[in-house]
């Protein structure tokens, strides 16, 4: 019965098969209720469309509907008897290309839909490497519509070289490739025999088995503090927990420890998950550390180990997804947020902007605008503790939020 | 080695469960858990329990009530809140009802769901709350599919489905101009069958409402409801006696009843393994159109 996770996005609009896929990976593992799909073949009926539309389950919001089209990334929930999914299914259009990195940011794998007859397009371009810029280490690529090119090896074979020729510009380090029907089911959950020549996994049996635990980080001990626990009851006079998520490596009870920024060291002498004692914390455990010394410690602090520490650093060198409606503000001063700390910040510089579809740089027009990739340098108010985004993507990550009006304005990646 | 360090699909749902609670404790001034004695916000209370533990939970419980729950479920309620220590607030709709700002619905589908939003935004306004955590899952609906962690509301409680705020990695940004609040879903991720192995797994009380029970119902338009001087009968509907269980609990007069004779933890996991209905498909509430969870979301609604 216990089984893993994986999160993986999909990106794409409908004419590209994403919500036929989704709809066929939800059907075939029999995830869709009766009373879903009566209330889809009503609505089908309704606006003239031939048996169910499967893009009507994804799409939820009331403008998705009448438009058409993927507005804002849904969640969608699957599994099997090996493992459960949660899909973040993301708007393939470039002017939503912000909901697609929300939706990147917490994924372990993206798939990424090629029209067999179409072949590669700009948005392939713009996925993968969305994909790649938010740290996805798990790429399948569905050369999907296989029918529609009679099933055609030698059709197959050129998207994939190809592909590969584009991807070898980025750091994927796992990329499948499968040839499919999405909308007759060849090779998604069940194995095509209208494909002889290939002899991969079908689709879910690739998302079932493919090993992403090894993706967490487990080598740097980063504990960022979250929240100080002080029950202040008789029974617990003194107790004094230091609450957080894992964000790299594993702690053990008595590990030597240092807290940043103070410096000062201690040991751990106990950690929980509840009112459950366990040996041990690795990511992404929610826990509470007790230490040996009473020591400066709260919300924004981290403890590491000696031996291996984060930059601290007040300058960053970031790739930043505009999110905001306004523009960036070159010297406005943003609140920067990087794991549970917060300081205010200034884009100091645009570097270039990039070409999301041809991924060529632009140095002549840096007006930053919604959707917008560039890489920027930021200078911080108080040094934050930072780990390379490729490296850690908690502890390399951060948002911009705008001290006015108090929206989130700017996702960002550190590299360092 | 790496297996050491694997965790089940439940254990990582918890650690973000747990840490999303942690983050309402630390970024707000006034949070709430929204409680209604379903399983949702059972798990919820669970959760927060585990996150602030040895300590109390460092919020309060809410609870909308609508006059019309189960006796069961206040039960429980109070015993769950003499247990854990916390202080309860009610906001009461009877009250509202009986102050004349708002109107009860007349008729044979009437029910008081509609009416506990403005029950729960003059709760929120009254206590200034700046945080509503809640056990709201985005499988259960397909409005709920969309929502966020940390969902914004504006200052008249509404909910803005086209223009919600960006979401990234586990940075759940709470800043709000005064009068404004969040809604907090640290179920998000999980489905129905997550919770109920997660009951088992933790053996957590539940209202006995969920397990198997003889009960007197009616059925109307495909719905088994149980009778009760709440629900208002047609002169054609004669009550009969079943054994039901319920898979969500809402008010008397809109929550449907399953026939089943799942009088444990383990046959009820085995029964929403095998359901071939969503849970709120028994929900009268959600059936009024396509559009009925986000029309009533964005007006303030759970």
């Amino acid at each position: 019965m216990e089984q893993g996770l994986l999160r993986f996005i999909t990106a794409g609009s409908v004419d590209d098969g994403k919500s036929t896929l989704i709809g066929r990976l939800l059907y075939d593992s029999k995830t869709i209720f009766e009373d879903q799909l009566e209330s889809i073949e009503e609505a089908s009926n309704q606006r003239g469309t031939d048996g169910a539309d499967l893009s009507l389950l994804t799409d939820g919001l009331r403008a998705e509907r009448e438009q058409g089209i993927t507005i804002d990334v849904a969640y969608r929930y699957f599994a099997t008897p090996k493992r459960k999914f949660i899909i973040a299914d993301a708007p393939g259009h470039i002017q939503y290309t912000r909901n697609m990195v929300t939706g990147a940011s917490t994924a372990d794998l993206a798939i990424i839909l090629i029209d067999a007859r179409a072949g590669l397009l700009e948005q392939t371009h713009r996925h993968s490497f969305i994909s790649h810029l938010l740290g996805i280490k798990h790429m399948v690529v569905c050369v999907n519509k296989m029918d529609l090119v009679e099933w055609d090896e030698a059709r197959y074979n050129e998207i994939v070289e190809t592909y590969r020729s584009f991807s070898s510009r980025l750091d994927i380090p796992d990329i499948k490739f499968i040839p499919i029907s999405a909308l007759q089911g060849d090779n998604v959950v069940d194995r095509s025999d209208r494909m002889p020549w290939y002899d991969g996994p079908t689709l879910l049996h690739h998302l079932e088995h493919v090993h992403v635990a090894a993706d967490r980080n487990l080598q740097d001990c980063r504990f960022p503090v979250q929240y100080v626990v002080r029950p202040q009851t008789d029974a617990h006079r003194d107790f004094r927990g230091y609450a957080g998520r894992v964000a790299g490596g594993v702690f053990k009870v008595g590990d030597d420890v240092v807290a940043l920024p103070s410096g000062q060291k201690s040991k751990v002498t106990s950690i929980a998950i509840g009112e459950k004692a366990v040996e041990m914390a690795f990511p992404p455990q929610s826990v509470v550390m007790t230490l040996a010394d009473d020591i400066d410690l709260s919300r924004g602090d981290m403890l590491v180990r000696e031996n291996n520490q984060p930059d601290s650093t007040q300058d960053l060198d970031a790739r930043v997804c505009w999110l905001g409606d306004q523009p960036m503000r070159a010297g406005t001063r943003y609140e920067l947020h990087q794991t549970s700390r917060e300081a205010k910040a200034v884009v100091k510089e645009v570097v270039y902007k990039l070409d999301i579809n041809s991924l060529h740089r632009i140095e002549d027009d840096l007006e930053i605008g919604m959707n917008d990739i560039a890489r920027v340098r930021i200078r911080t108010a108080s040094p934050i503790l930072v780990d390379d985004y490729r490296r850690n993507r908690a502890t390399g990550s951060f948002i911009l939020v705008d001290p006015g009006n108090r929206l989130t304005v700017a996702a960002g990646v550190i590299y360092t | 080695m790496s297996s050491e360090y694997n965790l089940s699909h439940l254990d990582e749902l918890e650690a973000e469960g747990i840490y999303v609670l942690r983050e309402v404790a630390a970024q707000f001034d006034r949070p709430a858990i929204l409680f209604s004695g379903g399983k949702d916000s059972i798990c919820v209370t669970h959760l927060a329990r585990k996150a602030f533990a040895p300590a109390r939970i460092p919020m309060p419980l809410v609870h909308i009530d609508t006059g019309h729950n189960f006796p069961e479920t206040m039960q429980f309620r109070d015993d769950l809140v003499a247990e854990l220590g916390v202080q309860l607030i009610v906001g009461s709709v009877q009250e509202l009802i009986d102050t004349g700002a708002v109107t009860e619905e007349k008729g044979f589908n009437a029910s008081r769901n509609r009416i506990q939003t403005p029950a729960l935004i003059s709760t929120i306004e009254a206590h200034r709350f700046d945080a509503c955590v809640g056990g709201a899952r985005r499988d259960e609906e397909k409005a709920r599919a969309k929502e966020r962690f940390f969902s914004h509301r504006d200052d008249f409680s509404q909910w803005d489905p086209k223009n919600q705020r960006p979401e990234l990695w586990d940075l759940y940004n709470g800043k709000h101009q005064p009068g404004e609040h969040f809604r907090v879903f640290p179920l998000n991720n999980w489905t129905e069958l997550d919770i109920w192995n997660y009951i088992l797994r933790e053996n957590i009380a539940i209202p006995s409402l969920y397990f198997a029970h003889e009960r007197e119902v009616i059925r109307r338009e495909g719905q088994i409801l149980a009778n009760s001087d709440y629900l208002n009968l047609r002169p054609d509907e004669t009550p009969e006696k079943l054994q039901v269980r319920f898979r969500t609990l809402g008010d008397l007069t809109i929550t449907g009843a399953v026939e089943s004779d799942a009088d444990n933890l383990e046959k009820i996991v085995a029964e929403v393994a095998a359901a071939r209905k969503t849970e709120r498909g028994g929900r009268m509430d959600d059936k009024r159109s396509q559009s009925a969870m986000e029309d009533r979301k964005k007006e303030g609604y759970f």
